[in-house]
């Protein structure tokens, strides 16, 4: 994928086909300890022990449609790539935690693109709550999707209107906290 | 900036909007956003949808998303599904093709024919083209 945030969108699909309610969208970039960490965790159907083992191998996937999967193999490969790692972590019932490490600076690492698209689409969904959070060195945003719907008192957030403003909303913070480096 | 109490303006415009969603004559347009929609880039023909029904000030539209559509060679795929229709399956859609979609199909009723999934035979075809020869 060009950007990793296009990486998050298919491993957020994941958590939402696990029939995820709440999902949980952490990023930290740290320029000076040249660290980049994602961290999925969703609180869906979780993934059995023995599927767990191989479950960055492509041949593993619960899809009938083709007999590959790719999602998790294709973000692992990129981090193996940056020098870091990608991890999952699941308890059936319970939910999932995908942690993928990059060196921040490595010539191979994505950009992160444009997240604040991936963040919207997610919010398409008007049954799913978001709490996204994203530190850069010693700043921080968070958007959660319950205080925006508390505040528009309305679970229905899912409309153009104002997914757009949500938008623009995190784009101007991202670069409010990175100093314009987005 | 942007602050989240603009949200508040939002809210007192969109509550009559919100109310008139809820009726039956609602069309949905649905984009597949499995791991080859993605990576064929799904994400942006989905915002231009959005950009599209707010610039025309389209309300009595949901634009929603979905995982696999099981047509991996034929995506981004966007299906539109009018009330009382049959449901209309796009493939191999971008922003400008799909912004086009929302003006012709959704606002004034006609089908983009020429960018339709054509099934000859029950085999899919994703070339017009062939289908003509
Ligand atoms: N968050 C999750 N919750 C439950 N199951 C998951 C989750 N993420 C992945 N899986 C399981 O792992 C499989 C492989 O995922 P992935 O690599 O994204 O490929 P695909 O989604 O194409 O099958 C999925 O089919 C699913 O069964
Ligand atoms: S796996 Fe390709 S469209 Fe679903
Ligand atoms: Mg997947």
């Amino acid at each position: 994928m060009r950007e990793l945030s296009l990486h998050i969108m298919d491993i957020i699909e994941n958590s939402i086909s696990a029939d995820a309610t709440l999902i949980e969208l952490f990023i930290e970039e740290n320029t000076l300890k040249n660290t980049f960490t994602i961290k999925i965790k969703d609180n869906g159907k979780g993934i059995d022990e023995e599927m767990l083992k191989n479950i960055t191998d492509p041949f593993v996937t619960s899809r009938t449609t083709r007999r590959v999967g790719l999602g998790l193999s294709l973000f692992e490969s990129t981090c193996l790539r940056c020098n870091g790692s990608l991890k999952v972590y699941s308890k059936v019932n319970v939910g999932t935690e995908v942690v993928a490490t990059m060196e921040h600076e490595n010539i191979d690492r994505p950009p992160l693109g444009k997240i604040e698209e991936t963040v919207v689409t997610v919010l398409l969904n008007p049954s799913i709550d978001l709490v996204y959070e994203h530190i850069y060195n010693d700043k921080k945003f968070v958007l959660d999707s319950r205080e925006i719907k508390r505040i528009l008192g309305s679970d229905e957030i899912n409309t153009p209107e104002v997914l757009l403003w949500i938008k623009d909303f995190i784009k101007e913070n991202l670069k409010e906290i990175s100093g314009g480096a987005f | 900036m942007k602050t989240i109490q603009e949200l508040e303006e939002i809210r007192k415009r969109t509550l009559d909007k919100v109310n008139q969603r809820k009726d039956r004559t609602t069309t949905r347009i649905v984009v597949g956003m499995a791991t080859c929609g993605i990576a064929a880039g799904a994400r942006p023909v989905l915002l231009a949808i959005m950009e599209e029904v707010e610039k025309l000030g389209l309300t009595d539209v949901v634009v929603a998303q979905t995982g696999c559509i099981g047509l991996c060679k034929m995506e981004p795929i966007v299906e539109v599904i009018k009330p009382g229709e049959e449901k209309v399956t796009y493939v191999k859609m971008d922003a400008e093709k799909a912004r086009r979609i929302v003006r012709e199909h959704v606002k004034d009723g006609n089908v983009v024919e020429e960018y339709t999934m054509h099934v000859i035979q029950g085999k899919i075809l994703n070339d017009y083209k062939v289908e003509k020869e």
